[in-house]
Parts: C-alpha cells; sequence; structure tokens
C-alpha cells in the first residue's frame, strides 16, 4: 500500500483537465519515470507556478469541482504519483481520472463544498499538510496553528484497491 | 419497473459484484491505440503476465500519430506492432490500413447491439451509437481488460434524452451535442449513461449517431447510447448477414437492447431539436457555446476538419458541397484529415478531395494528428482554430492556441470567409 499525506498543493478551479494535467505531447513517454518534469504544467492558475517549491514538496492535491475531466489518460495520476503526489481531495471527480487513480492503488477522495472551502482557508499557510488515514476514512488537515479534521467515504471496492496496491494484481489473481 | 439499455447490457455481461455497486463485467471487445496501450504492455512484461484473453476480441491500430513523426513516436507504435505479431491479434491496422479509432472499428463491423466495449480513450463511447455499453477506461483497466476480458464499473444512472423536431437546415448531429453539453455543463452527466431517442435521433444516419454518442464524455457521461433500429440493421449488415437469416430477424434480436418503455430514468431531459441553429464553443470548455449568430466576430488562423467527432464521408460531404468552387479566406490554413483510409478514397472517388484541394485545403492521410495537438497542424501561441473535433481545451491543438468547436458546415462556412461563420447562407 502507498502512504498518503503530507503538504497540500491548493488548486482553486474546477474542472482542471487532463491535458492540464500533463500535456498531450508528452504521451509519447514510455516510462512514468520520464513524465515527472511536466506536472501541471500547462495548467494557468494565479499564484500557482508548476516549477514551484509548493508543486515540488506536495504529497496532496486539494481542488475543486471535476476534477481530472478530459482525456483517458493515466498518465494524469502516473504523473502525480512520481511527483510523490498520492492523494486528490475534490468536490467531485471526472469518472475515469477517478477510476485510474484508484487503480493504480492512489486516492481520489470526495469532500463537501463547505469541507472544501474550509481547507482551502488554509491555503496562504506554508505549512499547510494533511494526514489521511485510509483505515478510518478520516482526513486532518493542519496550517496556520490550526488542525481541522474531516471524515470521507471510501467504497469497499475502493479501499480494496488500495490496499492491493491496484488492479491489475487483484483481477489476476481473482478472475 | 423496467431496464434501460445499460442495465439490459450490465445484466447480461456480469460476472460478479465483488462489492454492492462495483459490477465486473465481461468483455465482447477490448480496442487499443498506440498511446495508451504500450505503458499498458511494458507493465505486463514487467509482470511477467505478457498474456492476451483473447487474441480475436482484441483489436488494435496505431492511429494518433501515423506515420511516426519520430523515435518516441515509433517506439510507441513498434511496441503495438510486436506485440500484436506476438499473440496474433488478427484485427491489428498498421500504416496504409488505419485509421482513427473510433471511426475505423465500426466502419470494420466490430461494435455490435448489446455488447461491452472498452478502450484506453475517452471518446470509446461513441460506440454506444450502436446501441453498445463502450466506455474509456485508463491503462491499468485497459491491461487488466486485455489479461482477463473483464472491467470494473460501478452501475452508471441513466439520462433520458428525449430528442424531437426536425434538424433545421444547416443544423447537425454536432450541433444538437454541443447544445446538450451547453446545457447541461462539463459534468452534467458524470457517472451517468446517455441514452438518445426521439424522432430526431431516429432520422439519423449511423454516422450521426457517432458523432452524438462521440461527445457523451465531453459532459462527463460515461457511454452516450442510442437505441438500436433498422438504421443500426442496415450499418451492420454486410457484416452480419450470415448471422441471422433476414433483416427484420436482426432487428428482432437486437431489439432486447432497447429500453423498456417503464425504465427508470436518473433524468430525462427534452429537446426540441427543431429551434436549433449552428453551434459553436468560445472559451476553453465544451460546455460554452452560443449559436453561431451570437458569436462576436472571431477571425481565424486554422480550419481543421477531421477527427472521430466529425472526419466520416457524411462530415466530407457536407463541408465539400459548401466548399465547391470556393476558396479558403487569404488569412486561413485549411487542413482535412478523412477518418480512415476506406473515407479517404470513397471522397477520392466522389470526386470531394478535389473540392477541398481546389479550395486550397491540405488533405493528410488518415489520423488523430492535429486534434490532439501532436502533429499535421499544431497551432502556434496565439493562434485561432475552427474545428470539428470535440476539445477545445486550452492548449489542445498546441500550446497558446485555441478551439472553437463546430460542425463540418459551420467550419466549411468559416474557412470560405476567414472567421467565424454562419453555415445557412451557403445551404
Ligand atoms: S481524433 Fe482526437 S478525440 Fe478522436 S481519438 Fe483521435 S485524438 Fe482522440
Amino acid at each position: 500500500m502507498k502512504t498518503f499525506g503530507g503538504p497540500i498543493l491548493f488548486l482553486d478551479r474546477s474542472d482542471i483537465n487532463t491535458d492540464e494535467i500533463i500535456p498531450a505531447k508528452y504521451l509519447t513517454e514510455i516510462t512514468k519515470e520520464d513524465l515527472r518534469p511536466y506536472i501541471l504544467e500547462d495548467l494557468k492558475l494565479s499564484g500557482f507556478d508548476p516549477k514551484g517549491p509548493r508543486t515540488e514538496n506536495a504529497r496532496v492535491v486539494v481542488s475543486r469541482a471535476n476534477f481530472g475531466c478530459g482525456s483517458s489518460r493515466e498518465h494524469a495520476p502516473w504523473v502525480f504519483e512520481v511527483n510523490g503526489i498520492t492523494a486528490v481531495i475534490a468536490e467531485s471527480f471526472a469518472r475515469i481520472f477517478r477510476q485510474n487513480m484508484f487503480n493504480c492503488g492512489m486516492a481520489a477522495i470526495e469532500l463537501s463544498k463547505a469541507d472544501l472551502d474550509q481547507i482551502f482557508s488554509h491555503s496562504e499557510d506554508a505549512d499547510a499538510a494533511m494526514n489521511i488515514d485510509i483505515e478510518t476514512r478520516k482526513l486532518t488537515v493542519s496550517g496556520g496553528g490550526k488542525t481541522r479534521e474531516f471524515s470521507f467515504e471510501l467504497s469497499p471496492f475502493d479501499k480494496a484497491l488500495v490496499l492491493a496496491g491496484g488492479w491489475v494484481d487483484y483481477a489476476d489473481l481473482k478472475y | 419497473m423496467g431496464k434501460t439499455t445499460a442495465e439490459k447490457i450490465f445484466e447480461a455481461h456480469l460476472v460478479e459484484e465483488p462489492f454492492p455497486g462495483t459490477k465486473v463485467l465481461r468483455l465482447d471487445v477490448v480496442l487499443c491505440h498506440e498511446i495508451t496501450t504500450p505503458i499498458a504492455i511494458d507493465d505486463l512484461i514487467r509482470r511477467g503476465k505478457d498474456r492476451v484473453y483473447d487474441s480475436a476480441r482484441i483489436k488494435a491500430v496505431i492511429d494518433h500519430v501515423t506515420p511516426s513523426k519520430d523515435t518516441k513516436t515509433a517506439t510507441q507504435a513498434k511496441i503495438l506492432r510486436d506485440w500484436a505479431r506476438r499473440h496474433a491479434i488478427i484485427d491489428f491496422f498498421d500504416i496504409g490500413a488505419n485509421g482513427v479509432c473510433h471511426a475505423l472499428f465500426p466502419e470494420k463491423g466490430f461494435i455490435r447491439p448489446g455488447y461491452t466495449v472498452i478502450m484506453g480513450d475517452s471518446h470509446t463511447c461513441t460506440h454506444g451509437a450502436f446501441g453498445a455499453f463502450a466506455a474509456g477506461i485508463g491503462t491499468t483497466d485497459l491491461e487488466v481488460g486485455i489479461l482477463k476480458g473483464v472491467c470494473a464499473f460501478r452501475q452508471p444512472k441513466t439520462i433520458r434524452f428525449n430528442v424531437t423536431g426536425a434538424l433545421p437546415t444547416g443544423v447537425y448531429a454536432k450541433d444538437v451535442i454541443l447544445h446538450i453539453i451547453g446545457r447541461i455543463g462539463v459534468n452534467g452527466a458524470t457517472d451517468r449513461v446517455m441514452e438518445f431517442h426521439g424522432d430526431t435521433i431516429d432520422a439519423m444516419t449511423m454516422e450521426s449517431r457517432m458523432t452524438l454518442c462521440n461527445m457523451a464524455i465531453e459532459a462527463g457521461g460515461t457511454s452516450g447510447i442510442c437505441q438500436p433500429d433498422a438504421t443500426t440493421v442496415e450499418y451492420l449488415w454486410p457484416f452480419i448477414k450470415d448471422e441471422f437469416t433476414s433483416r427484420e430477424a436482426a432487428l428482432a434480436d437486437y431489439s432486447q437492447w432497447r429500453a423498456d418503455a417503464d425504465a427508470d430514468y436518473d433524468q430525462i431531459i427534452e429537446i426540441d431539436a427543431s429551434a436549433l441553429q449552428p453551434v459553436v464553443t468560445f472559451g476553453y470548455k465544451p460546455d460554452q457555446t452560443k449559436f453561431v449568430t451570437e458569436m462576436p466576430d472571431s477571425p481565424l488562423d486554422q480550419v481543421y476538419l477531421g477527427s472521430c467527432t466529425n472526419g466520416r464521408l457524411e462530415d466530407l460531404r457536407i463541408a465539400a458541397g459548401i466548399l465547391k468552387g470556393r476558396k479558403l479566406a487569404p488569412n486561413v490554413r485549411g487542413i482535412l484529415s478523412p477518418a480512415t483510409p476506406k473515407i479517404q478514397q470513397e471522397a477520392m472517388r466522389e470526386g470531394l478531395i478535389d473540392i477541398f484541394m481546389e479550395a486550397g485545403f491540405c488533405v493528410t492521410n488518415p489520423t488523430c494528428g492535429a486534434c490532439l495537438g501532436m502533429s499535421n497542424g499544431v497551432l502556434a501561441d496565439g493562434e485561432v482554430c475552427a474545428s470539428t473535433t470535440n476539445r477545445n481545451f486550452m492548449g489542445r491543438m498546441g500550446k497558446g492556441g485555441m478551439v472553437h468547436l463546430m460542425s463540418p458546415a459551420t467550419a466549411a462556412a468559416s474557412a470560405i470567409e476567414g472567421r467565424i461563420a454562419d453555415p445557412r447562407k451557403y445551404l
């Protein structure tokens, strides 16, 4: 199983698509590792720098609605994975992106807008970080001297994929 | 309580429900292309599982960048080609026989009503035009599909669209789907199947139905689905004539997949097609749509005709009808990429290619090319393209470029005027 949690990268916009997460021109890379430098390269968002320290240190991405829409490219979760980001928290996800995350043993967690607003209140805190407990389905967000706790839903299947480290081994054993 | 088309297909293909709400389905076809499959192949090899569940049910094509443009794309093509040979994949389409996957595979008769279809490509929803459940998936799902012939889905709910009325002149399936996306938004159908009904759809050709279902994903939809009918049977007849004694028998069999009258829908949306006008996108999201008459003056640098949305013969005929005897405006470049070799050849026979070339278009071989900004017409920073493709995301056709989505007719009219134009004055 992967480890979850750490410094947060805030992406305060809805409908962030997979072309913004990893542009199509890099789909010719054959290994996941080769994708590393291109994370979020085409994302235009005020205050966001794809090459900045916040991106580099991040272990969790927090965003808004319909995250990961667009192409089916699993390169989107992979570019997060090779940059050390194993979880994305958002109000909602595009179906394929969400499934791809769990298929890779990563977590795509949905929270309400109200919960996200609270988490986004930490976006200026330099030390904003999150702890994610898959077992108890609890998130702890800390930053600027404050700590807040949230609980989240995770279907038994998604949890099984996270625990198994992904869908390939799980399916090959079973079917 | 009756069932929707997707519910019937799920029931008929269910392998098991390992957890409540998660359904593992048996797959009728697994489609592959050279962008998302090589990593799956590489991973299967590394796991010591370089196997395929059924070489007759796996279909593969090199289509996104073909002929290869550099060493990396040549390597991707080679990985797919070597794998197809190694596993004796009969239906593998390489240069000379290759075309855009979602146009090529239906043209070969691979998609049938009631099928389950997956591909590592978001526009797999196109194949729902045949009354199939067809969904785009990622590389890991593809890997498991190749290996075991199964895929897990959360059972999607279904939104029913009742599309009624005759399409006015200059309005096509593309305008209908752009209008629908504009109305429900880019995640208006997330985790939902979009089931299309109504006399407007009944009157559509299979090509138009494919255009319609192709863009279901732009509203977040898992699959677009049309109801199998006599039009579906007619399209498939050359491929199924040995399976059925008559067209009527085929229709009777395929009708089992039609939704029941008392099926339970998540939502029912009425669309009056007769009130539509040509639709164009104006922003970087497919739901940012306007009628062409509401568009501000929008000068263009390029016009692109092609893709899995609108690169079929019907589309080429419509565009050529407008371009005949006319020229591209001096400020625009025109590029036509017919979606498959058969379409290209037929367009040549019908004299359509001549019309495009005389108008000043560059005609490429069948490929995805500029649609995803990889080759054959990538935009420069700040350039604007009128396009018959399906995505207007920022940078989609090249970093800093902007794409306006529209029908082939609107694109052809825009090519003539060098700015976004209403096709109706040319019809
Ligand atoms: S034509 Fe465009 S949208 Fe269609 S499969 Fe190719 S890249 Fe994807």
